[in-house]
């Protein structure tokens, strides 16, 4: 699949933003505090920052609101959908922190509630094509579920640092979800790359009965929409080093930066470490993003030799 | 309005592709091309159209697939390797996940006879449905930034201003080999369910579970000559027996 | 739920439908032209017409693009940069006509031969041969030559009609149908059409062809023969046949010239030749009587075999014996064959039981009586049911003219030309050799100002009528009818350009051309030709060809190698005729022919170039185009339609004539012909009656029916030669037995060639390279969706052949470690070229191949410079050479049929070696013409969107 930079951004940036709501909605970060009121904005900004990305790929986005009406089939429409109900308790919250240095406990919960269903529905809008083999399954919503709680809560350690709260609790729970998050991503990659193809270029033409069918000629000798959007190739050995970029930088260095960031103890060297490891693990989850489009191969790949 | 119509659709309006007739002369393709761009909504664009890149959207493509048996691979015979054209379209699935996956509610099955349609003004271009589909049966145009895909050639097939026996997709009345063959697959005792009945017609992907209702009738059994190499009597030897054999033929006229 | 949105379902499609004739390629279907706001909304087939019947292929729907596409031409053209550079001004009409006046003017005026016209996708060559013929020239061809002169010349030569587009399978009877090669743009859609119909009757489809694509990836059998051994396996078959017994022996004492006596004294002149009475008529050996008879004799049991003697001693066999001892021979025999060919043994046999069997065992029977000529009533008709057809695969090799006799031998052993289930004949056809003229050309045809004597092109019946001086050299540019191509019915076009370069037999003055690609696709050996017509003569700074006239419609590579440049129409906005004395589009069960007419009006400063022919034959005064006044005879082409005659009531289009348009065939002008043509779907269609749609070769019937159409004054029926008195008439001369004798150069070359019966010799080019070095085939063929060049400047058709790739079997690719997606250098004796290949399976395990005329020069068919038909697209012209190696003798052979001089594209012998990849083909040339505007992107039919 084409790893398209808007979808790329859209899906890190949102899930950032809804994990940082989810410790935000749990209370984890004083209101009162000005780092927990800069993460709201942070969080709020991510989260549309996404969503407006996301309308960048739209062939006509002046209809986008069209999008929010069938959210009985479309996990597209639900996630849209579950998008603004999800600002409502936020915004809420929102307020309450910036205006009231309070923490407003309904809105909190059902602000980090909806949140993790709003990316559950990002998740199964792509768990739900059952086209594609490699996003087919519930290690999907799953990896982006538990990436989202990982990237939340290593940047809710961030503020915390800042002095917006307890950084260890924060840190370690932090560094559990990241060790979760790569546990359940590479269990993913590891059916990506052994399952067996749902289809094939046999079943695809029906022609298995005759023999080993191979693309002879594509129906135009240049690409067409199909192979630029849906035939996206990377090599193996490229992704795999990829991978191994994704996984260091998103998950091995942000728990090693984060116990020396426990042991340097609170002060300016703890604060910039958390910055750097929320940096390190944007990185690693926007390579880990790309892998997840670049590696994916379509049923229809079958009718195109790829 | 992207559910799927809660009750199979009374009538399943489809194409029957015949594989043993295909000759790959891209005949539908172009076809296909002329009356759609100027037919239902927008026009199918071509980009860099004299240029390096060209590309533009078609709803229908042949693409020609070599299929080698496993094993014995004789060049020269019946044996060999062979060529197969294969026409693809929208196949206008009973389960289409084209149409639930679309967040706007354009893309639809009409409940009267299946067909599988856009509705442009209602299409962001998100591309989603493209993706759901494994068959590759849509393809966004650049231009119009809508998702374009086979209607059937709705705008034909109950068009009455054009003759009745003309009322059938532009692929289907063009094609010179007869490959393509339009009706109700609803109906067992249409044309197209009968061939389907008796060629032994297939669904493309069935894995998938998206109940296509185009079906592909498989190329025939092919029949080597050589087979029939020991049918050939020997009635002479050489000039001399051949000729005493054409005697006895004259005798006989 | 919520509703559905509600569809506009009854819009119409259309203001208006013109309906005319297709030119996407050589097919001619009928096709309705819808439009929209004075826009061509949608092109469809005609089902009303008998071509096609509603179907249409993808060039035939991609005639909006054609018609639309930026390469048109849009005015006249005045060359003034250096040839090959593309740089021109636009003149207007007048100026241009002047010009090519003057030009032509003083050719005439000095010496007509130096005007060298020939034409390439014409399908008016009635006109143009016409014209040449007023004009005075003798070196007038069209492209047939390099097309598919040996299917033609063979067919005529030997049944008196041709597959190609005079003569079809009986596809509604037929049970087995062998396809060998064929090009894709003659008769397309007939045969697709064929071809299902067979297939859903459950007839059995058996193709003989190199590479399993298109037609032949359907059929039931493949046989993968080696290119250019044909011939051998057609009479590999006719081997198995006889031994078998699975002849028509009734059908060949009938038809054919099987019991025809033949002179048996070697070294005489007579040698050979069939022994005739007084009247010229071949004597047979009747057996009741045991005398000899007129061959026509009614009743007359004649001999196919035994020796008898005639008054003078000489003693005569029938022409059976020497055909039936010749094909009895051993080597015939699959065994021998098998290896050369590379068809399996028991593939030849089965393929040889599987003819006789249906012929034989599953006869047909249609219950009518006929008449034959002889005045004999027959009950029914008979049919064979075993049909062939074949084009360019085995016409396009230096031994096509007798392989495709050999084919023609085949089916008249089995008794199935004609019948019922067989190949039948499209009217004007069958026309024996006699009805067709003989060339002209020779010095007594012609001088200024006066016209050629005859037409350029003809049947010689032997070498007395060759067109060559008392040395023996040639009278025409491309020295067609001289012992180069003595048979050359359709002229050498691939020489013309090579022969007035080097000045031999003589170098001319002015070269005239229409829709010929000659300085790219239509030439052998490209880049040589290119050089070509850029050369000066060192002495006078001239152009070597010094002259060069050019009509076309679109910037194709020819373009630039013009000094004149006369743009023509598309084919929507012109008149044309498809005419029976042209090349009709007639079916087996009627007569036809066709018209083109304005369906759009030119928005360009552009005419027809046949309308453009016409007025310069008035401007030159030349017979039959002006009056003895100098007036003009004709406004224009649709005019000259309506109102020539060749014979008196015979005019172009035999429909709608007389004075009430009642009259179909002969009859006078009729003024409104062209309106009822349009009324009636532009074609005209006549049916043959049901007693004379078989045996036309012999059916009385039939017969009454083309002298009553005007295709004759008398009845010309055929016997079918597979014995040829003519081919054995060259070989005397060529054993010095026989006046005029053949030149020592060529005496080696017709005595191997001109075999009397057909024969089987090696490919020339295979014979003379070494075969170790240059171990493979390397051939072409056409894509379905593009016809020759045309297509590259369409944007749909280019979509699906924007560059093409070499097909190369998988043992090569094993043996050469190549890999789908390498580059590979591609070497022949001539040239490399390097280009991209991919892996097939489905291929004669010797032969590469690619599809024809993909590659483009840059600059042409106002492409961008970068576009993929010219960087990475390539021709294997560059590897093909218009003359052959130098044999031990320092002779270089035009790498043409000894017999007809057709082109023989696919004797090429290559070999392949991995290259270092690369971003395009080569050899690259610099670009013929400047940046020009073009759209970035298209949304054809936009504004009628809904």
């Amino acid at each position: 699949m084409h790893p398209a930079l808007s979808i790329i951004a859209f899906t890190t940036s949102s899930g950032l933003g809804y994990g940082l709501a989810v410790v935000l909605g749990l209370g984890l970060l004083d209101p009162a505090t000005l780092a927990a009121k800069v993460a709201h904005v942070i969080a709020g900004l991510l989260i549309v920052g996404g969503l407006m990305s996301s309308t960048l790929h739209l062939g006509n986005p002046q209809r986008a609101w069209r999008a929010l009406s069938q959210w009985r089939t479309s996990w597209l429409s639900r996630e849209g959908v579950l998008a603004i109900v999800t600002f409502v308790p936020f915004g809420l919250l929102t307020i309450a922190t910036l205006f009231f240095d309070r923490w407003w406990m309904v809105a909190g919960i059902a602000t980090a509630l909806l949140s993790l269903v709003t990316v559950y529905c990002t998740a199964m809008i792509y768990a739900s094509l059952k086209a594609i083999d490699a996003w087919h399954t519930p290690l999907t919503p799953a990896s982006y579920l538990s990436f989202a709680l990982a990237g939340g809560f290593t940047t809710g350690a961030a503020f915390a640092a800042m002095g917006g709260g307890w950084f260890e609790p924060l840190a370690i729970v932090a560094a559990v979800a990241l060790v979760v998050a790569w546990a359940t991503k590479l269990m993913w990659r590891n059916r990506m790359m052994t399952v067996r193809p749902t289809s094939t270029p046999e079943s695809a033409t029906q022609l298995g009965a005759i023999g080993r069918v191979r693309l002879f000629e594509p129906p135009h000798m240049n690409g067409n929409y199909l192979t630029r959007e849906m035939g996206y190739r990377v090599a193996r050995k490229h992704a795999r080093k990829l991978a191994i970029i994704a996984v260091v930088a998103g998950g091995v260095l942000p728990i090693l930066l984060l116990v020396v960031a426990i042991a340097a103890g609170t002060g300016p060297a703890q604060v910039v470490l958390a910055v750097i490891v929320v940096l390190f693990h944007a990185i690693g989850v926007v390579v880990e993003r790309w892998l997840f489009f670049a590696e994916a191969r379509h049923a229809v790949s079958n009718y195109y030799g790829q | 309005m992207t559910s799927l119509p809660s009750l199979p659709t009374p009538k399943k309006l489809g194409l029957v592709i015949d594989l043993d007739v295909c000759v790959g002369c891209h005949a539908c393709v172009i076809s296909c091309k002329e009356w759609n761009t100027g037919g239902y909504g927008a026009a199918l664009s071509d980009q860099d159209p004299y240029g390096r890149d060209v590309s533009g959207t078609f709803l229908n493509r042949i693409h020609t697939f070599e299929v080698v048996p496993e094993g014995g691979e004789v060049a020269g015979e019946g044996g060999a390797a062979r060529i197969v054209h294969f026409p693809k379209s929208c196949l206008h699935c009973e389960d289409a996940p084209c149409v639930t996956v679309c967040p706007t509610g354009a893309s639809y099955k009409r409940a009267d006879d299946g067909i599988v349609l856009v509705d442009e003004d209602k299409c962001i271009g998100c591309g989603l449905c493209a993706w759901a589909c494994p068959y590759g049966a849509r393809e966004m145009d650049l231009a119009a930034g809508v998702m374009k895909k086979c209607t059937l050639c709705v705008d034909r097939i109950y068009n009455e201003t054009i003759d009745a026996v003309d009322r059938i997709p532009s692929c289907v009345r063009t094609c010179p080999a007869n490959a393509r063959h339009f009706g109700d697959l609803a109906d067992p005792h249409s044309d197209v369910s009968r061939m389907v009945a008796e060629r032994g017609g297939v669904d493309l992907m069935p894995e998938q579970e998206t109940k296509p209702v185009n079906k592909y009738l498989p190329p025939r059994r092919r029949r080597p000559v050589a087979d029939s190499a020991p049918l050939l009597a020997e009635n002479a030897d050489g000039a001399k027996g051949f000729f005493a054999w054409l005697d006895g033929v004259l005798e006989r006229i | 739920m919520t509703s559905e949105p509600s569809l506009a379902l009854n819009e119409p499609v259309s203001d208006e439908v013109r309906k005319t004739t297709c030119y996407m390629c050589a097919c001619r279907c009928g096709i309705d032209v819808h439009l929209r706001d004075g826009k061509i909304r949608y092109i469809e087939g005609n089902r009303d017409h008998p071509v096609n019947k509603g179907v249409l292929c993808a060039k035939g729907s991609a005639g909006i693009m054609q018609h639309y596409a930026p390469a048109r031409l849009r005015a006249p053209l005045l060359r003034t940069g250096p040839r090959g550079s593309g740089q021109f001004r636009e003149i207007s009409w007048d100026e241009a006509l002047d010009l090519a006046t003057q030009w032509l003017g003083e050719v005439r005026e000095s010496d007509p031969k130096k005007l060298a016209f020939f034409t390439g996708r014409d399908q008016s060559q009635s006109l143009t041969g016409y014209w040449a013929q007023m004009y005075g020239t003798p070196n007038y061809a069209a492209h047939g030559g390099f097309c598919s002169v040996n299917m033609a010349a063979a067919g005529i030569m030997t049944i008196g009609g041709a597959f190609w587009e005079f003569g079809a399978p009986d596809w509604d009877r037929t049970k087995l149908f062998v396809l060998f090669g064929v090009a894709e743009d003659h008769d397309s859609n007939p045969l697709k059409i064929g071809i299902s119909k067979l297939k859903k009757r459950g007839a059995r489809f058996v193709s003989v062809n190199p590479v399993r694509t298109g037609y032949s990836s359907v059929a039931d059998d493949w046989i993968g023969v080696r290119p250019g051994t044909d011939g051998l396996l057609i009479l590999a078959v006719i081997h198995e046949l006889l031994k078998a017994g699975r002849i028509d022996v009734d059908y060949l004492i009938r038809y054919t010239n099987a019991p025809w006596l033949v002179i048996d004294a070697p070294g005489t002149s007579e040698h050979g030749l069939f022994v005739r009475d007084e009247a010229g008529k071949p004597l047979v050996w009747e057996t009741v009587t045991e005398d000899f008879a007129a061959s026509d004799s009614r009743g007359a049991r004649p001999a196919l075999h035994g020796r008898f003697p005639l008054a003078d001693g000489r003693m005569v066999v029938p022409s059976f014996q020497l055909l039936a001892e010749k094909y009895l021979d051993r080597k015939y025999a699959p065994e021998a064959v098998a290896d050369a060919t590379g068809v399996p043994v028991e593939t030849i046999r089965g393929l040889a039981a599987e003819i006789g069997r249906v012929a034989f065992e599953e006869a047909i029977e249609i219950a009518q009586p006929w008449t034959d000529m002889k005045g004999e009533r027959h009950p029914s008709m008979i049919g064979r049911p075993v049909s062939f057809h074949a084009m360019r695969g085995i016409s396009a090799h230096s031994n096509g003219f007798q392989t495709a006799r050999a084919l023609h031998l085949l089916q008249v052993l089995i008794g199935s030309i004609d019948c019922p289930g067989g190949f039948r004949y499209e009217p004007p056809y069958p026309k024996p050799v006699e009805a067709h003229p003989t060339p002209h050309g020779k010095a007594e045809h012609f001088g200024s100002p006066k016209p050629l004597s005859g037409p350029h092109l003809g049947f010689p019946r032997g070498p007395e009528d060759l067109l060559i001086d008392e040395d023996g050299s040639p009278h025409r540019i491309d020295k067609a009818f001289s012992w180069d191509a003595p048979i050359a019915a359709h002229g050498l076009m691939h020489m013309v350009i090579a022969n007035a370069h080097a000045g031999d037999p003589y170098p001319v003055d002015l070269l005239f051309l229409y829709m010929a690609n000659m300085a790219w696709n239509s030439s052998m050996n490209t880049a040589g030709v290119i050089q070509m017509l850029e050369d000066k003569d060192e002495a006078t700074g001239e152009y070597r060809i010094p002259k060069i006239i050019y009509s076309d419609a679109y910037h194709s590579e020819m373009v630039a190698y013009a000094d004149l440049v006369l743009p023509d129409t598309t084919y929507l906005e012109r008149h044309d005729c498809i005419s029976l004395l042209d090349r009709p589009i007639s079916e087996p069960d009627a007569v036809q022919d066709a018209i083109r007419w304005p369906v759009v009006e030119p928005d360009r400063d552009v005419r027809a170039f046949q309308s453009v022919l016409i007025d310069l034959g008035a401007k030159l005064r030349l017979p039959g185009f002006a009056d003895s006044r100098g007036q003009p005879l004709y406004t224009d082409f649709a005019d000259y339609i309506v109102r020539h005659e060749r014979r008196p009531g015979i005019g172009p289009l035999a429909g709608f004539r007389g004075s009430d348009g009642t009259r179909a065939g002969r009859g006078a002008a009729n003024p409104d012909q062209l309106r009822r043509y349009i009324e009636n779907g532009a074609f005209f269609s006549a049916h043959i009656p049901a007693e004379a749609q078989f045996f036309k070769h012999a059916n009385r019937a039939y017969q009454d029916f083309a002298v009553k159409m005007g295709f004759f004054d008398t009845p010309q029926p055929v016997t079918f030669q597979l014995y040829s008195e003519t081919l054995q008439k060259f070989r005397l001369s060529a054993e010095e037995l026989r006046e005029p004798v053949a030149p020592p150069t060529h005496r080696d070359r017709v005595i191997t060639a001109f075999s009397p019966l057909p024969d089987w010799y090696m490919p020339f080019e295979e014979e003379d390279v070494d075969r170790a070095a240059y171990p493979y085939h390397a051939i072409t063929q056409r894509p379905m969706a593009m016809y020759h060049s045309w297509g590259s400047m369409n944007a749909w058709l280019r979509q699906i052949h924007t560059r093409n790739v070499l097909y190369v079997p998988g043992a090569i690719c094993d043996a050469e470690g190549l890999e789908t997606g390498d580059w590979a250098w591609v070497m022949s004796h001539h040239g490399r070229i390097k280009v991209q290949i991919a892996r097939t399976d489905a291929v004669n395990a010797s032969t590469m191949w690619t599809w024809n005329a993909i590659g483009k020069r840059k600059g042409a068919w106002r492409l961008s410079g970068d576009a993929p038909e010219a960087s990475r697209g390539f021709l294997l012209n560059h590897l093909i050479h218009e003359l052959l190696p130098p044999r031990k003798d320092g002779m270089r052979w035009s790498n043409s049929d000894p017999v007809t001089g057709q082109a023989a594209w696919y004797d090429l012998r290559v070999r392949i070696e991995k290259a270092e990849p690369g971003e395009a083909s080569e050899p690259a040339f610099p670009p013929v013409a400047r940046p020009a505007e073009r759209p970035d992107q298209l949304r054809y039919g936009q504004e009628w969107s809904r």
